[in-house]
Order: C-alpha cells, then structure tokens, then sequence
C-alpha cells in the first residue's frame, strides 16, 4: 500500500514538473495566438532551433550565460523576420495557409541542421549537475527544477505583463480587436512584432532545458507535438491555461505511461495527452479558460 | 483544356459546367487518354513508369484531400491515417480471407470512409484550427492502435505481405502492368471528381467553405455535408492507401505517418485548392521532387559529404525544398500550379495578338 501511494505521488510530481516545462514551450504557442491569430505548428522546430544554438555555442567551452543569451538573441531575430517575411503577407487568408506556412517552416527547420552543422545529437551541458535532488522519498533531476523555476518565473513575469503593464495592457487590446486598437493610436505592428519576440525568448529557454534533458537533434522537434493538447486543454488564448494545461498533461502522461504502459507495450505517453485532448474538444471545444469566439456573417 | 476560345458564348449553366465545354475539347482529352495509354507505356522505360505510379497513387490521394480541405474548407492532418486504415483493411482482407482487389480495394475504402466519417464528427462543433488539432490527435491515435494491435497489424512494427494482384487469372507484377491497373484507378477517380465538384455536392461543399454559418442559413444541411465530405475524402485515402499497398506488396505502418499527411497537403497546396487539375499536378510534382532532388544533389553532395551521410542529407534537403516550396507557393502563388496553367492558356488564348 505505502509503496503503491510512493509509486503514485512519484509519477505525479514527475508528471507536474515535465508538465510545467511543457507550459514553457505552450507560452509560445499562446503568446502568439492571442496577440496576432496566427497559428504556430512549428513551435517544436523553434526549441529545436534554440537548442542547436545554444548546443553550438556551447562546444567551444562558451559560458553558460552567453549561450542562454545567443539563443534568445537568435531566436527572437528569426521570430521577427519570420513574422515579416512569411506571416505578414498571409493576414487576412484563410486560416489553413498559416498553417501550412508554418508546418512548411517546421519542415524546412527540420531538414536544415543534417544539412549545415551534421545530424547528430549534441549535448548541451548546464552546469548545474545532474545529482538528483530529493525532497523526502521524491527526487527529480536538477533539469527540471531549473524548467520549474524558469516556467513559474515567466508566468508571473507575463501574468504582471499582461495585467499591469502599458504595453501588456496595449497587446490585449490588439488581441481584442485589431482595428479597434488601431483607432486608439496603438502601433499593431509593433505589437504583433514583440508578440513573436516574446514566443521567441520563451522558445529559446525552452530550447536551452529542453535540450539539456533529452540532448539536442532533430527528434527535439517532437516536443512541439505536445503543445496542442496542453494549448488545447488550457485554451488556446489563455497563459494560465497553458500552465494549468501543462500540469495536467504532464501528470496524465505521467500516470498513463506508469500504470498503462506495462500492460500495451509502450507508447501510452504520446497516446494518452492526445485521447485527453480528444475529450476535451468534445465537451469542451474552447479548453478551460479559452475566449468563445462569436462568428458574425 | 489546351482550347483556345475566342470568347465566352456559354448562354446557359448547362453550358458552363460541362466537361467538354467545346467539341474540339474532346479532341485534347482523346490525344491525353492516348498518350497516357498508349505512348507512355510503349516508349518509356520501366523506372520512369514507377515513378509514375507512384504519382498515379498519389493522384488519387490528393483529390481526396482536395475534396475535403480545397471544395469543403475543413483541415485535415490526418490523411495518412485514413490511407492506412484503407490499406489495412485491405491487406488482412486479402491474405487472411484471400479475397481479390475488386472486392478488397472498395473495402479498404469504404472502412476509411467509416473512419473518417467518426473522426469527422468534431468537425459538427469545431473547425480551423481546433479542427486541425483533432485530425492531427487522429492521425496519432489511428496509427499507434494500428500498431499495437495485432490482429490488425502483425503485431508491432510489422508489416503484411500482400499478394500480387489478379486480373483473369494473371498476376499483375511488372510496372508496366501495374500502370494499367493504377491508371484506370486514377482516371476514375479524376473522373469522379470532377463530377462531383459540379454536383450538388459540390457546390454544398463549396457554400460551406465560403462560410459555414450563412450556408446552413441557405438550406444547406451542414452537418451532413461535412460528414459526407469527410467520408468522401477517406473514401479516396483509403482507395488510395489500398493501391499504395498493392504496388508495393506489403502493408507497413511507416508508410502512412504523419509526414504522408503533410506531404498531401503540400501536393494540394502546391497544386491548388479546390481544383480537380491542381490535385494532379501537385501530386505529379511532389512525387518527382525527391527524384530530382536526388539527381541534382547525388554529385553534387558527393563534394561535401562522406557516402555514409548522403542518404540523410538528401532526406534532409528534400524537406528543405519541400518546406520552402510551400512557403512560397503560400506567399507568391496561392491558388498554385493550377493558376500558374491557367495564366498560361490565357496568355495563349489571344497569342500572338495579345491587345
């Protein structure tokens, strides 16, 4: 019995803190969603792209610090000229060609590292050791305390953001209604341009803690696919929904690849988020906190 | 469709939507139907009829997928799992009942038609996006029951040999019988297609598309559309998964992953939504891609790669180009290579007397 409930409360902090860490990369998704519409099926190739970067950086013994900083830095560039070069011209088209621009995009992200800098999988090294660190009979792996703290921290950063702030406040309202903020003096360009430099930062973290868990290669890209289920839970508009989202397909993961894995040989953790998500959009289409959209003709 | 005609003199819809809209129309299509009947299989040597099978599956495929994302307007990134609920269905038909394609090949079809009718019910409430997201959680969900059931699929990371298909009492084994066998396939799919693009159908599944809300308000029975549409579009996966597994003699769950889905929809993209010519040019194009990208980059990668990586780097360039390709189809050339022959035939129809 004792064991049973140790095996269980284990899983389930495992599930909440890789859950946590999966919020980190659905901010992205959600950061540009609610600001400028525009879907991100390529979020998984930008924590892979940050992951490279900082991977690379780090071969010639670069300090930690700078190559966090390279990876935001280049991140929040190519989210930028991304924005400029490919999503502009496709406002006001329907939804499917974002889509496709940027599943496009993932693809091209992924075909590029073999190409450029060889395909294996490289090694980004924190420093901050690998000992687990245990609280009473539950350890986790440094990694993920660090992708705890990092995701809570930019959560109350953009939760001030959003709440508090002149340009938080100004971004809303651009999500609200984009001609309305126009009418009001707001620059929606530069909005819609922080909004991809934000994704961008988040994904470069995410990349950096990401990659130092599983190792940097083009299979980090499939981290990307856990985003729609916790975006779609959450809501796809709500950053406390991609945390709240977060926590709740890391635990049912967690849980299913505990107790449901033994018995179908595998494969339960890439299966079980998606059968949530299913159920969710059944019942409950706009996920817990998402805005329903009303459709005028 | 090569006609030049010197104006518009259609005076009813009759008129407008016929296939043959003029009698020399007809003349083109029998020149077509020749050269793909008789003068490709004749002169061209068996390698270039396999890469033309391929785009002959892939044909079919893609109309599918047009009918339901180009005519209806609903996404899907689960094609590749309705193609391989197709091919299953097929091959554990064949080799356990031993039954022949004609009966296997509709039954592959009308089980993805089932499928995807089920996976098409969310469609009711959601679309867009969230629409995107479910077909793409099918996708997963199809292919990884697929692959932990047994009964169904060997058991995991099998796959199932499938014997030659028979037609009177001949094994069609060469690609030069197989083309035959894929070329009727593709032809009637074209065929069906085309009519029903200009069917009621169609044009509910157009209305739809345009927008949803004002359809239903029209008299349009959304949610049957939708689910038909759905339906429809596995239909043609699934014939197309069956004739995917066919050609090559075995069923594997590899064939049908979620890079197949994309792949599709880049060949509808490309080719051009909501066009029956597009679907077949995109499927041709993004069938010969990977071959000539192989072409070009075999010597020329030989320069900077050892032979170990060429493999992997001709992978990884095709999804380069590939990528890119869609970008700039999307941005340059939305209604893609089908607009592209049409501002050709324009700008010959008044040629060389162009004002």
């Amino acid at each position: 019995m004792w064991d049973e409930l140790q095996f269980a409360s284990a899983l389930i902090v495992s599930g909440l803190s890789i859950g946590l860490m999966y919020s980190l990369i659905a901010l992205g998704f959600v950061l540009v969603y609610k600001a400028t519409d525009a879907i991100n099926f390529a979020q998984g190739e930008f924590v892979m792209l940050a992951g490279f970067v900082a991977a690379l950086m780090l071969a010639p013994k670069m300090p930690v610090l700078v190559a966090i900083g390279a990876a935001v830095a280049v991140m929040v560039a190519f989210s930028f000229a991304l924005e400029r070069i490919v999503l502009r011209p496709l406002i006001g088209r329907p939804i499917i060609a974002v889509i496709m621009a940027t599943i496009g995009l993932g693809a091209m992200l992924r075909g590029l590292p073999p190409i450029t800098v060889g395909g294996e999988t490289r090694a980004v090294s924190l420093n901050i050791g690998d000992m687990p660190i245990g609280f009473g009979s539950i350890s986790l792996p440094p990694v993920q305390i660090l992708g705890v703290i990092v995701t809570l921290a930019f959560f109350g950063l953009f939760t001030w953001f959003f709440l508090r702030s002149r340009m938080g406040i100004a971004m809303r309202a651009v999500a609200d209604n984009q001609q309305v903020a126009m009418a009001m003096g707001i620059n929606v360009e530069r909005y819609f341009a922080l909004a991809w430099a934000m994704a961008g930062t988040v994904s470069a973290l995410g990349g950096v803690i990401w990659g130092s868990m599983l190792g940097v290669d083009v299979h980090l890209a499939l981290v990307g696919l856990k985003v729609f289920p916790v975006v779609i839970l959450g809501g796809l508009d709500s950053v406390a929904g991609a945390v709240i989202g977060g926590l709740i397909v890391g635990v049912v993961e967690s849980l299913a690849a505990g107790y449901i894995d033994p018995y179908v040989g595998g494969g339960t953790k890439d299966f079980a988020p998606y059968v949530l998500m299913i159920i969710t959009l059944m019942f409950k289409p706009y996920g817990i906190f998402g805005t329903h959209r009303v459709e005028r003709v | 469709m090569l006609q030049r005609e010197s104006g518009v003199y259609k005076t009813s819809y009759a008129a407008d939507m016929a296939l043959f809209p003029l009698p020399i129309a007809r003349w083109t299509m029998a020149a077509i139907v020749l050269l793909f009947a008789v003068v490709l299989p004749l002169s061209l040597h068996e390698y270039y009829l396999s890469i033309i099978n391929l785009a002959l599956i892939a044909v079919v495929g893609a109309l599918g997928l047009n009918m339901l994302v180009g005519y209806t307007g609903q996404i899907s990134v689960g094609h590749a799992a309705f193609m391989s609920v197709g091919a299953y269905t097929a091959a554990n038909l064949a080799v356990k009942f031993d039954l022949p394609f004609w009966i296997t090949l509709p039954a592959g079809g009308l089980m993805a038609a089932l499928i995807g009718a089920i996976v098409g019910i969310p469609s009711l409430r959601i679309k867009g996006l969230y629409l995107a997201i479910a077909t793409l959680a099918a996708q997963l969900i199809i292919e990884w029951v697929i692959n932990h059931t047994p009964a169904i699929s060997g058991g995991a990371q099998a796959s199932i040999q499938v014997p030659r298909p028979t037609l009177w009492g001949h094994e069609l084994k060469t690609q030069g019988q197989l083309y035959f066998f894929l070329l009727f396939f593709a032809a009637l799919a074209i065929l069906a297609a085309l009519n029903l693009a200009r069917s009621r159908i169609g044009r509910a599944f157009v209305a739809i598309r345009d927008q949803d809300i004002a359809a239903e308000i029209i008299g349009i029975d959304i949610y049957r559309y939708k689910l038909l549409s759905f339906a429809i579009s596995s239909f043609y996966a699934g014939v197309c998964g069956v004739l995917y597994t066919y050609y090559l003699g075995i069923a594997n769950y590899e064939q049908f992953q979620i890079g197949v889905s994309i792949d599709y929809l880049a060949m509808i993209i490309i080719g051009g939504l909501g066009s029956v010519l597009g679907s077949v040019l995109g499927a041709a194009f993004v069938t010969m891609l990977p071959i000539v990208i192989r072409l070009v980059m075999e010597p020329l990668a030989g320069l900077f790669f050892s032979a170990g990586e060429l493999s992997s780097v001709v992978a990884s360039t095709r999804l380069v180009v590939f990528g890119a390709l869609i970008i700039s189809f999307l941005v340059v050339e939305p209604e893609g290579l089908n607009r592209l022959w049409r501002n050709i035939r324009n700008y010959f129809r008044v040629w060389p007397f162009s004002y």
